[in-house]
Protein backbone atom coordinates (compact mmCIF):
# COMPACT_ATOMS: atom_id res chain seq x y z
CA UNK A 1 0.00 0.00 0.00
CA UNK A 2 1.72 3.24 -1.19
CA UNK A 3 -0.33 7.19 -1.10
CA UNK A 4 -0.36 7.64 -4.31
CA UNK A 5 -2.62 11.55 -3.75
CA UNK A 6 -3.74 13.30 -0.62
CA UNK A 7 -6.65 15.62 -0.61
CA UNK A 8 -6.23 17.65 2.28
CA UNK A 9 -8.98 20.08 3.22
CA UNK A 10 -9.63 21.35 -0.01
CA UNK A 11 -12.03 23.29 -1.58
CA UNK A 12 -13.22 23.38 -5.43
CA UNK A 13 -15.32 26.39 -7.06
CA UNK A 14 -15.17 28.75 -10.22
CA UNK A 15 -14.81 32.38 -10.27
CA UNK A 16 -18.62 32.35 -9.40
CA UNK A 17 -17.95 30.66 -6.04
CA UNK A 18 -17.38 27.40 -4.39
CA UNK A 19 -18.96 24.31 -4.94
CA UNK A 20 -17.66 22.32 -2.45
CA UNK A 21 -15.01 21.74 0.34
CA UNK A 22 -13.78 20.12 3.28
CA UNK A 23 -12.63 17.59 1.02
CA UNK A 24 -10.23 15.20 2.91
CA UNK A 25 -9.17 11.64 1.46
CA UNK A 26 -6.42 9.33 0.54
CA UNK A 27 -6.02 7.23 -2.40
CA UNK A 28 -3.69 4.63 -1.89
CA UNK A 29 -2.51 2.53 -5.02
CA UNK A 30 -4.44 -0.41 -6.12
CA UNK A 31 -7.45 1.50 -4.46
CA UNK A 32 -10.64 1.42 -6.21
CA UNK A 33 -12.26 4.71 -5.15
CA UNK A 34 -16.06 5.43 -6.04
CA UNK A 35 -17.14 9.07 -6.02
CA UNK A 36 -21.07 9.44 -5.15
CA UNK A 37 -23.00 12.47 -5.10
CA UNK A 38 -26.06 14.18 -7.32
CA UNK A 39 -26.01 16.36 -10.09
CA UNK A 40 -23.83 19.48 -9.89
CA UNK A 41 -21.95 18.33 -6.42
CA UNK A 42 -19.11 18.85 -7.64
CA UNK A 43 -17.88 15.41 -9.02
CA UNK A 44 -16.64 16.08 -12.59
CA UNK A 45 -14.66 19.33 -10.77
CA UNK A 46 -12.63 17.30 -8.25
CA UNK A 47 -11.84 15.01 -11.08
CA UNK A 48 -11.02 18.13 -12.92
CA UNK A 49 -9.11 19.29 -9.87
CA UNK A 50 -6.97 15.93 -9.55
CA UNK A 51 -5.78 16.13 -13.27
CA UNK A 52 -4.54 19.73 -12.69
CA UNK A 53 -6.88 21.28 -14.80
CA UNK A 54 -8.47 23.34 -12.45
CA UNK A 55 -6.46 23.78 -9.30
CA UNK A 56 -8.45 24.21 -5.90
CA UNK A 57 -9.44 27.53 -4.26
CA UNK A 58 -7.93 26.34 -1.46
CA UNK A 59 -6.34 23.58 0.49
CA UNK A 60 -4.10 21.15 -0.92
CA UNK A 61 -3.84 18.20 -3.17
CA UNK A 62 -0.44 16.09 -3.44
CA UNK A 63 0.65 13.84 -5.39
CA UNK A 64 3.16 11.58 -3.44
CA UNK A 65 6.21 10.08 -4.44
CA UNK A 66 6.78 9.45 -7.64
CA UNK A 67 3.08 9.77 -9.10
CA UNK A 68 2.87 12.15 -11.62
CA UNK A 69 0.32 13.22 -13.78
CA UNK A 70 2.04 11.38 -16.49
CA UNK A 71 0.57 7.86 -14.55
CA UNK A 72 -2.50 8.80 -15.46
CA UNK A 73 -5.44 8.05 -17.75
CA UNK A 74 -8.81 10.22 -18.04
CA UNK A 75 -11.65 9.39 -19.18
CA UNK A 76 -13.61 12.70 -19.21
CA UNK A 77 -17.44 12.85 -18.85
CA UNK A 78 -17.63 14.73 -22.10
CA UNK A 79 -15.72 15.27 -24.99
CA UNK A 80 -16.62 18.31 -27.13
CA UNK A 81 -14.87 17.04 -30.10
CA UNK A 82 -15.93 19.02 -33.25
CA UNK A 83 -18.90 17.61 -35.83
CA UNK A 84 -16.06 17.98 -38.53
CA UNK A 85 -13.30 16.72 -36.77
CA UNK A 86 -11.00 14.04 -39.32
CA UNK A 87 -9.65 11.79 -36.86
CA UNK A 88 -9.01 7.84 -37.01
CA UNK A 89 -9.69 5.32 -34.13
CA UNK A 90 -5.94 3.94 -34.08
CA UNK A 91 -4.90 7.93 -34.09
CA UNK A 92 -6.61 8.45 -31.04
CA UNK A 93 -6.05 5.52 -28.99
CA UNK A 94 -1.72 5.99 -30.18
CA UNK A 95 -2.66 9.75 -28.93
CA UNK A 96 -2.98 8.30 -25.33
CA UNK A 97 0.91 7.22 -25.52
CA UNK A 98 2.16 10.75 -25.49
CA UNK A 99 2.78 10.73 -22.49
CA UNK A 100 5.12 8.30 -21.66
CA UNK A 101 7.04 9.53 -25.24
CA UNK A 102 8.18 13.42 -23.31
CA UNK A 103 10.11 14.60 -26.12
CA UNK A 104 10.38 12.18 -28.88
CA UNK A 105 8.62 12.75 -31.58
CA UNK A 106 7.86 9.73 -33.16
CA UNK A 107 5.81 6.53 -31.67
CA UNK A 108 8.01 3.10 -31.46
CA UNK A 109 6.48 0.52 -32.31
CA UNK A 110 5.97 -0.74 -28.90
CA UNK A 111 3.57 2.08 -28.40
CA UNK A 112 2.15 0.60 -31.81
CA UNK A 113 1.58 -2.65 -30.28
CA UNK A 114 0.09 -1.35 -26.99
CA UNK A 115 -2.48 0.61 -28.81
CA UNK A 116 -3.27 -2.44 -30.66
CA UNK A 117 -3.62 -4.79 -27.89
CA UNK A 118 -5.37 -2.50 -26.14
CA UNK A 119 -8.22 -1.87 -29.09
CA UNK A 120 -8.20 -5.71 -29.53
CA UNK A 121 -9.06 -5.97 -25.58
CA UNK A 122 -12.04 -3.58 -25.72
CA UNK A 123 -13.23 -5.21 -28.94
CA UNK A 124 -12.75 -1.79 -31.65
CA UNK A 125 -9.82 -3.70 -33.89
CA UNK A 126 -12.66 -3.95 -36.62
CA UNK A 127 -12.88 0.19 -35.81
CA UNK A 128 -9.30 1.23 -36.29
CA UNK A 129 -9.39 2.63 -39.73
CA UNK A 130 -12.93 4.30 -38.90
CA UNK A 131 -13.55 8.00 -38.49
CA UNK A 132 -13.97 9.01 -35.11
CA UNK A 133 -16.68 11.02 -36.13
CA UNK A 134 -18.66 8.32 -37.59
CA UNK A 135 -19.14 5.97 -34.74
CA UNK A 136 -21.85 5.83 -32.09
CA UNK A 137 -21.77 7.28 -28.96
CA UNK A 138 -20.50 3.67 -27.17
CA UNK A 139 -17.69 3.27 -29.69
CA UNK A 140 -16.89 6.71 -29.07
CA UNK A 141 -17.00 5.71 -25.37
CA UNK A 142 -14.93 2.68 -26.18
CA UNK A 143 -12.13 4.56 -28.10
CA UNK A 144 -11.90 7.19 -25.71
CA UNK A 145 -11.24 4.46 -22.73
CA UNK A 146 -8.74 3.07 -24.64
CA UNK A 147 -6.96 5.93 -25.25
CA UNK A 148 -6.86 6.27 -21.50
CA UNK A 149 -5.62 2.85 -21.18
CA UNK A 150 -2.67 3.31 -22.99
CA UNK A 151 -1.92 6.44 -21.09
CA UNK A 152 -2.91 5.15 -17.77
CA UNK A 153 0.36 3.34 -15.97
CA UNK A 154 -0.75 3.44 -12.53
CA UNK A 155 -4.02 5.26 -12.13
CA UNK A 156 -7.20 5.64 -14.35
CA UNK A 157 -10.13 8.22 -13.69
CA UNK A 158 -13.16 7.78 -15.14
CA UNK A 159 -15.69 10.44 -15.12
CA UNK A 160 -19.36 8.01 -15.55
CA UNK A 161 -17.58 5.67 -18.26
CA UNK A 162 -20.64 3.50 -18.53
CA UNK A 163 -22.83 6.72 -19.98
CA UNK A 164 -24.48 5.59 -23.03
CA UNK A 165 -23.46 2.20 -22.81
CA UNK A 166 -25.98 -0.70 -23.50
CA UNK A 167 -26.29 -2.96 -20.02
CA UNK A 168 -24.20 -5.51 -21.48
CA UNK A 169 -21.52 -3.01 -22.08
CA UNK A 170 -22.01 -1.94 -19.09
CA UNK A 171 -21.12 -4.56 -17.55
CA UNK A 172 -17.91 -5.55 -19.66
CA UNK A 173 -16.47 -2.44 -19.04
CA UNK A 174 -17.21 -2.54 -15.37
CA UNK A 175 -15.22 -6.24 -15.19
CA UNK A 176 -12.65 -4.53 -17.40
CA UNK A 177 -12.02 -1.69 -15.10
CA UNK A 178 -12.25 -4.09 -12.44
CA UNK A 179 -9.50 -6.38 -13.87
CA UNK A 180 -7.09 -3.51 -14.36
CA UNK A 181 -7.38 -2.97 -10.76
CA UNK A 182 -6.38 -6.31 -9.64
CA UNK A 183 -3.45 -5.85 -11.85
CA UNK A 184 -2.65 -2.90 -9.77
CA UNK A 185 -4.12 0.14 -11.54
CA UNK A 186 -5.68 2.48 -8.62
CA UNK A 187 -9.43 3.82 -10.14
CA UNK A 188 -11.66 6.86 -9.37
CA UNK A 189 -14.57 6.05 -11.23
CA UNK A 190 -17.49 8.58 -10.75
CA UNK A 191 -20.16 7.11 -11.17
CA UNK A 192 -24.54 7.10 -10.45
CA UNK A 193 -24.53 3.29 -10.35
CA UNK A 194 -24.80 2.61 -7.17
CA UNK A 195 -25.33 -1.16 -6.65
CA UNK A 196 -21.93 -1.52 -9.23
CA UNK A 197 -20.23 1.18 -7.34
CA UNK A 198 -21.23 -1.12 -4.21
CA UNK A 199 -20.06 -4.06 -6.07
CA UNK A 200 -16.93 -2.93 -6.87
CA UNK A 201 -15.19 -0.32 -5.41
CA UNK A 202 -12.93 -0.51 -2.32
CA UNK A 203 -13.49 2.88 -1.52
CA UNK A 204 -16.48 5.32 -1.49
CA UNK A 205 -16.09 9.23 -1.71
CA UNK A 206 -19.80 10.69 -1.34
CA UNK A 207 -19.63 14.43 -1.88
CA UNK A 208 -22.19 17.39 -2.11
CA UNK A 209 -21.51 21.12 -0.84
CA UNK A 210 -18.69 19.45 1.38
CA UNK A 211 -17.52 15.96 1.72
CA UNK A 212 -20.44 13.58 3.51
CA UNK A 213 -18.08 10.40 3.46
CA UNK A 214 -14.75 9.25 2.83
CA UNK A 215 -13.95 5.42 3.93
CA UNK A 216 -14.40 2.13 2.71
CA UNK A 217 -17.32 0.27 1.11
CA UNK A 218 -18.53 -1.56 4.30
CA UNK A 219 -17.75 1.85 6.52
CA UNK A 220 -20.19 3.52 3.91
CA UNK A 221 -22.89 0.83 4.26
CA UNK A 222 -23.03 1.08 8.00
CA UNK A 223 -23.08 5.15 7.96
CA UNK A 224 -25.88 7.43 8.39
CA UNK A 225 -24.81 8.69 4.49
CA UNK A 226 -24.95 5.19 3.16
CA UNK A 227 -28.23 4.04 4.42
CA UNK A 228 -29.80 7.47 3.40
CA UNK A 229 -28.71 7.11 -0.22
CA UNK A 230 -29.14 3.69 -0.21
CA UNK A 231 -33.15 3.70 1.27
CA UNK A 232 -33.65 6.50 -1.58
CA UNK A 233 -32.22 5.07 -4.58
CA UNK A 234 -34.04 1.59 -3.62
CA UNK A 235 -37.31 3.99 -2.85
CA UNK A 236 -37.10 5.32 -6.84
CA UNK A 237 -35.84 1.98 -8.26
CA UNK A 238 -39.21 0.21 -7.03
CA UNK B 1 0.86 21.46 -76.38
CA UNK B 2 4.64 22.71 -77.59
CA UNK B 3 4.19 25.54 -77.83
CA UNK B 4 2.72 26.03 -74.10
CA UNK B 5 5.63 24.43 -73.21
CA UNK B 6 8.30 26.38 -74.91
CA UNK B 7 6.35 29.77 -73.66
CA UNK B 8 6.83 28.15 -69.75
CA UNK B 9 10.08 27.63 -70.57
CA UNK B 10 10.87 31.11 -71.48
CA UNK B 11 9.33 32.75 -68.91
CA UNK B 12 10.95 30.77 -66.52
CA UNK B 13 14.24 31.69 -67.57
CA UNK B 14 13.37 34.98 -65.99
CA UNK B 15 15.13 34.56 -62.20
CA UNK B 16 11.86 36.92 -60.98
CA UNK B 17 9.44 34.51 -61.97
CA UNK B 18 11.69 31.37 -60.66
CA UNK B 19 11.73 33.32 -57.02
CA UNK B 20 8.24 34.00 -57.18
CA UNK B 21 7.65 30.42 -57.91
CA UNK B 22 9.98 29.17 -54.78
CA UNK B 23 8.34 31.40 -52.23
CA UNK B 24 4.98 30.77 -53.78
CA UNK B 25 5.16 27.10 -53.58
CA UNK B 26 6.89 27.11 -50.16
CA UNK B 27 3.83 29.31 -48.27
CA UNK B 28 1.23 27.62 -49.79
CA UNK B 29 3.32 24.13 -48.46
CA UNK B 30 3.55 25.80 -45.22
CA UNK B 31 0.23 27.61 -44.74
CA UNK B 32 -1.54 24.29 -45.89
CA UNK B 33 0.20 22.36 -42.86
CA UNK B 34 -0.91 24.63 -40.11
CA UNK B 35 -4.03 25.30 -41.96
CA UNK B 36 -5.32 21.75 -40.94
CA UNK B 37 -5.29 22.58 -37.17
CA UNK B 38 -6.10 26.42 -37.52
CA UNK B 39 -9.35 25.37 -39.48
CA UNK B 40 -10.06 22.53 -36.73
CA UNK B 41 -9.37 25.70 -33.91
CA UNK B 42 -11.82 27.58 -35.65
CA UNK B 43 -9.11 30.19 -36.61
CA UNK B 44 -9.53 30.29 -40.22
CA UNK B 45 -9.36 33.78 -40.56
CA UNK B 46 -6.30 34.17 -38.56
CA UNK B 47 -4.78 36.21 -41.64
CA UNK B 48 -6.64 38.52 -42.34
CA UNK B 49 -7.27 39.67 -38.28
CA UNK B 50 -3.19 39.60 -38.66
CA UNK B 51 -3.27 41.68 -41.61
CA UNK B 52 -5.47 44.62 -39.59
CA UNK B 53 -3.52 44.26 -37.06
CA UNK B 54 -0.27 45.14 -38.53
CA UNK B 55 -1.96 48.00 -40.45
CA UNK B 56 -3.05 49.59 -37.02
CA UNK B 57 0.85 48.87 -36.28
CA UNK B 58 1.98 50.62 -39.47
CA UNK B 59 -0.17 53.57 -38.57
CA UNK B 60 1.53 53.80 -35.18
CA UNK B 61 5.05 53.82 -37.15
CA UNK B 62 4.13 56.11 -38.69
CA UNK B 63 2.56 58.39 -36.18
CA UNK B 64 6.03 57.79 -34.70
CA UNK B 65 8.25 58.73 -37.98
CA UNK B 66 9.79 55.59 -38.24
CA UNK B 67 11.19 55.44 -41.69
CA UNK B 68 11.35 51.49 -41.71
CA UNK B 69 7.82 50.28 -40.25
CA UNK B 70 8.93 46.66 -39.72
CA UNK B 71 10.12 47.47 -36.38
CA UNK B 72 6.82 48.04 -34.79
CA UNK B 73 4.93 45.85 -37.27
CA UNK B 74 6.64 42.12 -37.16
CA UNK B 75 6.93 42.25 -33.39
CA UNK B 76 3.52 43.75 -32.72
CA UNK B 77 2.08 41.15 -35.35
CA UNK B 78 3.39 38.29 -33.95
CA UNK B 79 2.75 38.72 -30.31
CA UNK B 80 -1.18 39.04 -31.22
CA UNK B 81 -0.96 36.33 -33.12
CA UNK B 82 0.40 34.56 -29.84
CA UNK B 83 -1.97 35.83 -28.03
CA UNK B 84 -5.22 34.99 -30.39
CA UNK B 85 -3.29 31.31 -31.20
CA UNK B 86 -2.83 30.87 -27.30
CA UNK B 87 -6.36 31.07 -26.88
CA UNK B 88 -7.10 27.38 -26.14
CA UNK B 89 -10.57 25.97 -26.13
CA UNK B 90 -11.22 26.62 -22.44
CA UNK B 91 -11.33 30.36 -22.48
CA UNK B 92 -14.51 32.45 -22.12
CA UNK B 93 -13.77 34.63 -25.92
CA UNK B 94 -13.89 32.05 -28.92
CA UNK B 95 -11.26 32.20 -31.12
CA UNK B 96 -13.43 33.62 -33.81
CA UNK B 97 -14.60 36.12 -31.99
CA UNK B 98 -11.22 37.32 -30.66
CA UNK B 99 -9.80 37.74 -34.00
CA UNK B 100 -12.90 39.64 -34.96
CA UNK B 101 -12.26 41.96 -32.04
CA UNK B 102 -8.57 42.51 -32.25
CA UNK B 103 -8.75 43.14 -35.82
CA UNK B 104 -11.31 45.47 -35.91
CA UNK B 105 -9.89 47.42 -32.60
CA UNK B 106 -6.55 47.27 -34.57
CA UNK B 107 -8.26 48.96 -37.93
CA UNK B 108 -10.15 51.49 -35.85
CA UNK B 109 -6.56 52.39 -33.79
CA UNK B 110 -5.22 52.67 -37.30
CA UNK B 111 -7.79 54.67 -38.79
CA UNK B 112 -8.33 57.35 -35.71
CA UNK B 113 -4.23 57.75 -35.68
CA UNK B 114 -4.64 58.76 -39.53
CA UNK B 115 -7.49 61.29 -39.06
CA UNK B 116 -5.52 62.52 -36.23
CA UNK B 117 -1.91 62.52 -37.91
CA UNK B 118 -3.28 63.22 -41.49
CA UNK B 119 0.33 64.55 -42.57
CA UNK B 120 2.27 61.58 -41.09
CA UNK B 121 2.54 59.11 -44.60
CA UNK B 122 0.98 57.59 -47.63
CA UNK B 123 -0.83 55.06 -45.07
CA UNK B 124 -3.50 53.86 -47.69
CA UNK B 125 -1.08 52.86 -49.62
CA UNK B 126 0.59 50.24 -47.05
CA UNK B 127 -3.16 49.45 -46.00
CA UNK B 128 -3.34 48.02 -50.00
CA UNK B 129 0.30 46.00 -49.01
CA UNK B 130 -0.94 44.87 -46.01
CA UNK B 131 -3.78 42.84 -48.09
CA UNK B 132 -2.14 42.31 -51.29
CA UNK B 133 1.63 42.11 -50.19
CA UNK B 134 3.77 45.28 -49.97
CA UNK B 135 5.94 43.63 -52.60
CA UNK B 136 4.44 42.97 -55.68
CA UNK B 137 5.16 39.23 -56.30
CA UNK B 138 7.13 39.38 -59.48
CA UNK B 139 9.34 41.92 -57.55
CA UNK B 140 10.51 39.47 -54.98
CA UNK B 141 14.66 39.85 -54.63
CA UNK B 142 17.09 36.60 -53.56
CA UNK B 143 17.41 37.27 -50.26
CA UNK B 144 13.65 37.49 -50.11
CA UNK B 145 14.02 33.90 -51.18
CA UNK B 146 16.15 32.74 -48.86
CA UNK B 147 14.25 34.62 -46.11
CA UNK B 148 11.37 32.52 -47.12
CA UNK B 149 13.14 29.36 -47.82
CA UNK B 150 14.50 29.40 -44.09
CA UNK B 151 11.08 30.36 -42.52
CA UNK B 152 9.93 27.08 -44.37
CA UNK B 153 12.41 24.88 -43.23
CA UNK B 154 11.80 26.34 -39.51
CA UNK B 155 8.17 25.60 -40.03
CA UNK B 156 8.38 22.06 -41.96
CA UNK B 157 10.70 20.97 -39.07
CA UNK B 158 8.57 22.15 -35.96
CA UNK B 159 5.68 20.74 -38.19
CA UNK B 160 7.23 16.92 -38.18
CA UNK B 161 8.84 16.76 -35.28
CA UNK B 162 5.80 17.99 -32.88
CA UNK B 163 3.05 16.28 -35.74
CA UNK B 164 1.90 13.64 -32.77
CA UNK B 165 1.38 16.43 -29.77
CA UNK B 166 -0.22 18.73 -32.88
CA UNK B 167 -2.74 16.23 -33.26
CA UNK B 168 -3.53 14.91 -29.73
CA UNK B 169 -3.81 18.87 -28.37
CA UNK B 170 -5.81 19.83 -31.46
CA UNK B 171 -8.53 16.49 -31.09
CA UNK B 172 -8.15 17.15 -27.20
CA UNK B 173 -6.19 19.46 -25.59
CA UNK B 174 -7.50 18.75 -21.86
CA UNK B 175 -6.70 15.17 -22.02
CA UNK B 176 -3.12 15.80 -23.15
CA UNK B 177 -2.88 18.38 -20.20
CA UNK B 178 -3.69 15.60 -18.09
CA UNK B 179 -2.25 13.60 -18.24
CA UNK B 180 1.23 15.61 -18.43
CA UNK B 181 1.64 16.92 -21.69
CA UNK B 182 3.36 20.21 -21.68
CA UNK B 183 0.45 21.59 -23.74
CA UNK B 184 1.13 24.79 -23.17
CA UNK B 185 4.42 24.66 -24.58
CA UNK B 186 3.51 23.33 -27.67
CA UNK B 187 0.72 25.52 -28.07
CA UNK B 188 3.05 28.30 -27.80
CA UNK B 189 5.32 26.75 -30.23
CA UNK B 190 2.67 26.30 -32.66
CA UNK B 191 1.70 29.74 -32.09
CA UNK B 192 5.28 31.54 -32.80
CA UNK B 193 5.89 29.38 -35.94
CA UNK B 194 2.32 30.24 -37.43
CA UNK B 195 2.97 33.86 -36.67
CA UNK B 196 6.04 33.47 -38.78
CA UNK B 197 5.08 32.25 -41.63
CA UNK B 198 1.73 34.15 -41.52
CA UNK B 199 3.94 37.39 -40.58
CA UNK B 200 6.48 36.66 -43.46
CA UNK B 201 3.74 35.42 -45.67
CA UNK B 202 1.81 38.32 -45.64
CA UNK B 203 4.81 40.80 -46.58
CA UNK B 204 5.81 38.79 -49.65
CA UNK B 205 2.17 37.77 -50.94
CA UNK B 206 -0.64 39.23 -49.36
CA UNK B 207 -3.21 38.59 -46.88
CA UNK B 208 -6.13 37.73 -48.77
CA UNK B 209 -3.96 34.70 -50.46
CA UNK B 210 -2.46 34.10 -46.95
CA UNK B 211 -6.46 33.28 -45.26
CA UNK B 212 -7.01 31.10 -49.12
CA UNK B 213 -4.07 28.90 -48.04
CA UNK B 214 -4.51 28.44 -44.37
CA UNK B 215 -8.58 27.79 -45.19
CA UNK B 216 -9.12 25.70 -48.82
CA UNK B 217 -6.52 22.92 -48.56
CA UNK B 218 -7.62 21.84 -45.31
CA UNK B 219 -11.05 22.03 -46.08
CA UNK B 220 -10.79 20.61 -49.79
CA UNK B 221 -9.11 17.37 -48.10
CA UNK B 222 -11.73 17.17 -45.39
CA UNK B 223 -14.68 16.62 -47.43
CA UNK B 224 -13.07 12.81 -48.94
CA UNK B 225 -10.30 12.20 -45.91
CA UNK B 226 -11.38 10.96 -42.89
CA UNK B 227 -7.64 10.52 -40.75
CA UNK B 228 -5.98 13.46 -39.49
CA UNK B 229 -2.84 12.28 -41.54
CA UNK B 230 -4.28 11.75 -44.74
CA UNK B 231 -5.74 15.47 -44.46
CA UNK B 232 -2.95 16.76 -43.86
CA UNK B 233 -0.80 14.82 -46.44
CA UNK B 234 -3.52 15.91 -49.03
CA UNK B 235 -3.93 19.07 -48.15
CA UNK B 236 -0.08 19.53 -48.30
CA UNK B 237 -0.29 18.26 -52.06
CA UNK B 238 -3.75 19.92 -53.09
CA UNK B 239 -1.55 23.04 -51.85
CA UNK B 240 1.51 22.76 -54.06
CA UNK B 241 -0.16 21.67 -57.03
CA UNK B 242 -3.09 24.65 -57.09
CA UNK B 243 -0.58 26.88 -56.30
CA UNK B 244 1.65 25.70 -59.23
CA UNK B 245 -0.79 25.71 -61.52
CA UNK B 246 -1.88 28.93 -60.55
CA UNK B 247 1.16 30.31 -61.57
CA UNK B 248 1.54 28.28 -65.19
CA UNK B 249 -1.91 29.38 -65.89
CA UNK B 250 -0.86 33.00 -64.85
CA UNK B 251 1.63 33.78 -66.98
CA UNK B 252 -0.09 31.68 -69.79
CA UNK B 253 -2.96 33.89 -69.43
CA UNK B 254 -1.82 37.21 -67.95
CA UNK B 255 -4.37 36.61 -65.07
CA UNK B 256 -3.16 38.13 -61.70
CA UNK B 257 -0.44 35.48 -59.73
CA UNK B 258 -2.73 35.31 -56.04
CA UNK B 259 -6.13 35.51 -57.64
CA UNK B 260 -5.41 32.90 -60.18
CA UNK B 261 -3.83 30.34 -56.92
CA UNK B 262 -7.24 31.43 -55.16
CA UNK B 263 -9.58 30.43 -57.89
CA UNK B 264 -7.88 27.13 -58.98
CA UNK B 265 -7.91 26.63 -54.92
CA UNK B 266 -11.63 26.88 -55.17
CA UNK B 267 -12.32 24.94 -58.33
CA UNK B 268 -10.43 21.93 -56.91
CA UNK B 269 -12.67 22.82 -53.66
CA UNK B 270 -15.30 22.26 -55.48
CA UNK B 271 -14.48 19.01 -57.41
CA UNK B 272 -13.58 17.44 -54.13
CA UNK B 273 -16.82 18.30 -52.80
CA UNK B 274 -18.78 16.79 -55.73
CA UNK B 275 -17.11 13.60 -55.16
CA UNK B 276 -17.66 13.39 -51.29
CA UNK B 277 -20.90 14.18 -52.28
CA UNK B 278 -21.22 11.18 -54.99
CA UNK B 279 -19.63 9.00 -52.71
CA UNK B 280 -21.91 9.44 -49.86
CA UNK B 281 -24.93 7.89 -51.47
N1 LIG C 1 -16.81 25.87 -16.28
C1 LIG C 1 -17.61 26.18 -15.23
N2 LIG C 1 -17.74 27.47 -14.84
C2 LIG C 1 -18.54 27.79 -13.79
N3 LIG C 1 -19.25 26.90 -13.08
C3 LIG C 1 -19.16 25.59 -13.41
C4 LIG C 1 -18.33 25.16 -14.51
N4 LIG C 1 -18.44 23.82 -14.61
C5 LIG C 1 -19.27 23.43 -13.64
N5 LIG C 1 -19.71 24.48 -12.90
C6 LIG C 1 -20.61 24.42 -11.75
O1 LIG C 1 -20.01 23.64 -10.75
C7 LIG C 1 -20.98 22.79 -10.13
C8 LIG C 1 -20.48 21.36 -10.15
O2 LIG C 1 -20.38 20.90 -11.49
P1 LIG C 1 -19.83 19.45 -11.82
O3 LIG C 1 -19.73 19.34 -13.28
O4 LIG C 1 -18.60 19.21 -11.03
O5 LIG C 1 -20.99 18.51 -11.27
P2 LIG C 1 -21.09 16.93 -11.29
O6 LIG C 1 -21.11 16.50 -9.86
O7 LIG C 1 -20.05 16.35 -12.15
O8 LIG C 1 -22.53 16.72 -11.91
P3 LIG C 1 -23.05 15.58 -12.92
O9 LIG C 1 -23.51 14.44 -12.08
O10 LIG C 1 -24.20 16.22 -13.61
O11 LIG C 1 -21.95 15.23 -13.84
C9 LIG C 1 -22.28 23.02 -10.88
O12 LIG C 1 -23.10 23.81 -10.08
C10 LIG C 1 -21.90 23.75 -12.14
O13 LIG C 1 -22.88 24.69 -12.47
MG1 LIG D 1 -20.00 15.36 -13.92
Amino acid sequence: MKEQIICRNAALGYEDGIVTENLNFTVNSGDYLCILGENGSGKSTLIKALLGLKPQVSGEIKFCGDFSSKDIGYLPQQTPVQRDFPASVREIVLSGCLSRMGLRPFYKSAEKKLASDTMKQLGIENLADRCYRDLSGGQQQRVLLARALCAAEKMLLLDEPVTGLDPHAQNELYELVSKLNRNGISIIMVSHDISSALKYASHILHISKKQLFFGTKLDYIKSSTGMKFLESEVASDE
Amino acid sequence: MNEIFSSIQYYFSYPFVRYAFIVLILISLCSSLLGVSLVLKRLSFIGDGLSHVAFGAMAISAVAGLTNGTVITLPVTVISAVLLLRTGRNTKIKGDASIAMISVSALATGYILMNIFPSSSNISADVCGSLFGSTSILTLKESDVWLCLIMSLIVLSVFILFYNKIFSITFDENFSKATGVNSDAYNLIIAVVTAIIIVTAMKLVGSLLISALIIFPALSAMRIFRSFKSVTICSAVISVVCAGTGIIISLLFSTPVGATIVASNFVTFMIFSGISTLTSK
